[in-house]
């Protein structure tokens, strides 16, 4: 078609959501450090209390520094909103809290984070909100599990440590048989790998802590809507179909069309939990979200180069990277995600705990910590940190091997990082 | 609220208010392939400050009901009619678009209905190029696109608009997209075929005022100046760096402009 065209990715990461400020002429997004903002006059103020009148009041709710960057993430996901928050697992929250309530059940992935495995495992139950978790590799075993009161399913692009890559159009299609929306957590893969609104999902929620910040240096989240799903006639979902006379009296599907979901994360999400991120971090992760295409492209390269490398090294027993032929769901990375499946992945080391101290502790270029999707390598050892607890039993029903080692490949020369690891390799064999 | 009229379920958005008559009226009227939606921060606003609100969704819109009508006039007279279902005897009446030129009949037609008309985003006449004519006939996803695209003013593709979060190209797309197959179509021919404006400007008697962007590249602002000089009472209120979507591309100055235009 020879039609109009819509700006590219790139361009998007750099532009979307901000124009140079009308009073300064400021080319970056300057940071509003403010909590306030001044009404022009009581009518104003009273419009922007009614949600009558566009514009900032309290920077819980709204900032304009946060907007750019939210604007930019609902841009680059194809999404119609998106609501910044004060980190990823805020983002859940915040996702899974517009949607839930009392007596909810959600149907998700057992291939979770860490921290969303605790979430749904043990805090929501709390507030009266069941998970059952399923096996993200089988569609049907979301089907199976939902029930009258499930309000979505959840699952992660890729799973972390073990790679499992989601058939986000199979597992939407159940959600949307259902009527109820596909919720993914996308930040090991970010926009520029994966666009799960535009493979079906609903919603998309990321750690902005990790690639999209890109430099390990603030923490954030966002939760992004595409603005497809039916809530009307979903049935699921009367908070966003009926006026809410608590909530300004507002009807979001009514009153906001295809940001109903979004709208009511903010005017309720923000205002009453209250995570929102502050706009020093918010300017902080737009620096990173910027150069994503450039830096992801490196990211996956150099993550295919180690993987490869370790593949073939004597002392690796296993490598589980979905960009790896011999991987399950190699196949289906290559369809859903062919500029690569991230730079996250584990492989299992020979001579167990021990082996897996003496390799951590050789390493030079690799940091030894527990974050992932730095600029700079990272690496950390489940065995003897986050799961040190647990014996060699219990690891391995939590499906860790006390051998295995988790890396997230940073922006280094390949090189570099092979030599670091050959060398530490060889170091945890003696 | 919703109301079954002339054969098929209609809905009209109030904030959720009743009709009141002792109370003057605004009333909104969306464009080609939209809904009562676009207009909530005015409904909203009018609503909660003495007025009857009323944004329609056009037959076969939105979550109206029946099949999208395919002239202006009969839009028109679908909407006088629907105005007198519901108890409004007159009316500030604003329309966007399509719904500009649909109001400006309804405005010339209906005698004393129309107290005060405001059109936004209008042009007249309003051609429609053919490749989105085409498109829109097939319903083809590129006229989805070209009227996303060129529905707001180009800076407008990355967004810094004044409702914090949502990206309004996006919004826009959503919307054109969620229209049922044929009634892009049927709107936009009824845009690019209308030839009654001049013998409506020649019948209005109300005060008109045309809320334009200046970089509005849907109905550039050439053909409403144009325009404007044929009428007897007419103010153009223009929203700089603005597009032709101007209730989401400058929501506060389409606000202001809509109070000045409508208010009693
Ligand atoms: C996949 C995934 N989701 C969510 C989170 C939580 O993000 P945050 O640490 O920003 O709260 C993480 C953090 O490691 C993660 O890896």
């Amino acid at each position: 078609m020879s039609g109009p065209r819509y700006p590219g990715f790139d361009t998007l990461s750099l532009h979307a959501g901000q124009r140079p400020d009308s009073q300064t002429g400021s080319r970056a997004a300057p940071i509003y450090q403010t909590t306030s903002f001044v009404f022009d006059d009581a009518e104003r103020a009273a419009g922007l209390f009614g949600q009558m009148r566009a514009g900032y009041v309290y920077s819980r709710v709204a900032n304009p520094t946060v907007a750019v960057l939210e604007e930019r993430v609902a841009a680059l996901e194809g999404g119609v909103g998106a609501v910044a928050t004060a980190s990823g697992m805020a983002a859940i929250h915040l996702a899974l809290a517009t949607l839930t309530g009392q007596g909810s059940h959600i149907v998700s992935s057992r291939a979770l984070y860490g921290g969303t495995h605790n979430l749904l495992a043990y805090t929501l139950p709390r507030f009266g909100v069941s998970t059952t978790l399923v096996d993200p590799r089988d569609p049907a075993a979301f089907a199976a599990a939902i029930r009258p009161e499930t309000k979505l399913l959840y699952a992660e692009t890729v799973g972390n440590p073990r790679g499992e890559v989601l058939d986000i159009p199979a597992v939407a299609e159940i959600a949307h048989a259902a009527g109820i929306p596909l919720v993914i957590d996308a930040t090991l893969t970010t926009p520029w790998l994966s666009q799960p609104l535009a493979l079906g999902a609903d919603i998309v929620v990321h750690s902005l802590t990790k690639f999209i910040g890109g430099h390990g240096v603030a923490i954030g989240g966002a939760v992004i809507d595409g603005g497809r799903f039916d809530w009307e006639g979903s049935g699921r979902f009367p908070q966003i179909v009926e006026r809410d006379m608590g909530l300004n009296e507002l009807d979001f599907a009514e009153d906001f069309g295809p940001a109903a979901f979004i709208m009511r994360a903010r005017l309720e999400g923000l205002r009453d939990f209250g995570a929102c991120l502050a706009p020093g971090n918010a300017f902080y992760l737009l620096q990173g979200l910027e150069t994503l295409s450039l830096r992801m492209r490196q990211h996956v390269a150099n993550a295919q180069a180690v993987a490869e490398f370790l593949a073939s090294n004597p002392a690796v027993l296993q490598v589980t990277h979905a960009g790896l032929p011999g991987h399950p769901d190699y196949a289906l990375a290559q369809r859903l995600m062919p500029r690569g499946a991230g730079a996250v992945f584990s492989f299992e080391l020979k001579g167990g705990r021990a082996a897996g101290r003496k390799f951590i502790d050789a390493l030079q270029v690799f940091s030894h910590l527990a974050n992932v999707g730095d600029a700079k390598s990272l690496v950390i050892h489940p065995a003897s940190t986050t799961h040190a607890r647990l014996d060699g039993e219990a690891l391995a029903r939590a499906g860790i091997a006390e051998g295995l080692v988790r890396l997230s490949i940073g922006l280094e020369d390949a090189q570099d990082l092979i030599d670091d690891l050959a060398r530490a390799l060889s170091v945890s064999q003696k | 609220m919703e109301l079954n009229y002339q054969g098929a379920m209609t809905f009209i958005q109030t904030a959720g208010y009743a009709i009141d008559p002792a109370k003057p009226s605004v009333c909104f009227v969306h464009g080609a392939g939209m809904d009562h939606a676009v207009w909530t921060l005015f409904v909203r606003w009018f609503a909660r400050n003495g007025y009857n609100a009323l944004a329609v969704d056009l037959r076969g819109h939105g979550r109206s009901g029946g099949t999208a009508l395919e002239s202006i006039e009969s839009m028109a007279e679908w909407l006088l009619g629907l105005l007198d279902a519901v108890g409004v005897a007159e009316v500030g009446l604003a329309g966007h678009s399509m719904g500009s030129l649909l109001a400006l009949q309804a405005a010339a037609t209906g005698g004393a209905k129309v107290r005060k008309l405001a059109l936004l985003g209008f042009g007249y006449p309003m051609a429609v190029g053919a490749p989105l004519l085409d498109a829109a006939r097939a319903n083809d996803h590129a006229a989805v696109d070209m009227m996303t695209i060129w529905g707001h003013d180009a800076g407008a593709q990355f967004g810094g608009h004044q409702v914090p979060g949502l990206s309004i190209s996006t919004i826009t797309k959503r919307r054109l997209e969620a229209a049922r197959p044929g009634v892009l179509f049927a709107d936009l021919n009824a845009c690019h075929t209308y030839a009654g404006g001049a013998d409506a400007a020649a019948a209005l008697a109300c005060p008109v005022t045309l809320i334009l962007g200046d970089r509005d590249r849907m109905t550039p602002v050439r053909g409403a100046r144009e325009f404007a000089k044929t009428l007897q009472k007419a103010a153009i209120d223009m929203i700089p760096g603005c597009g032709h979507g101007m209730m989401e591309e400058k929501p506060e100055q389409t606000h202001k402009a809509l109070v000045r235009a409508l208010s009693v």
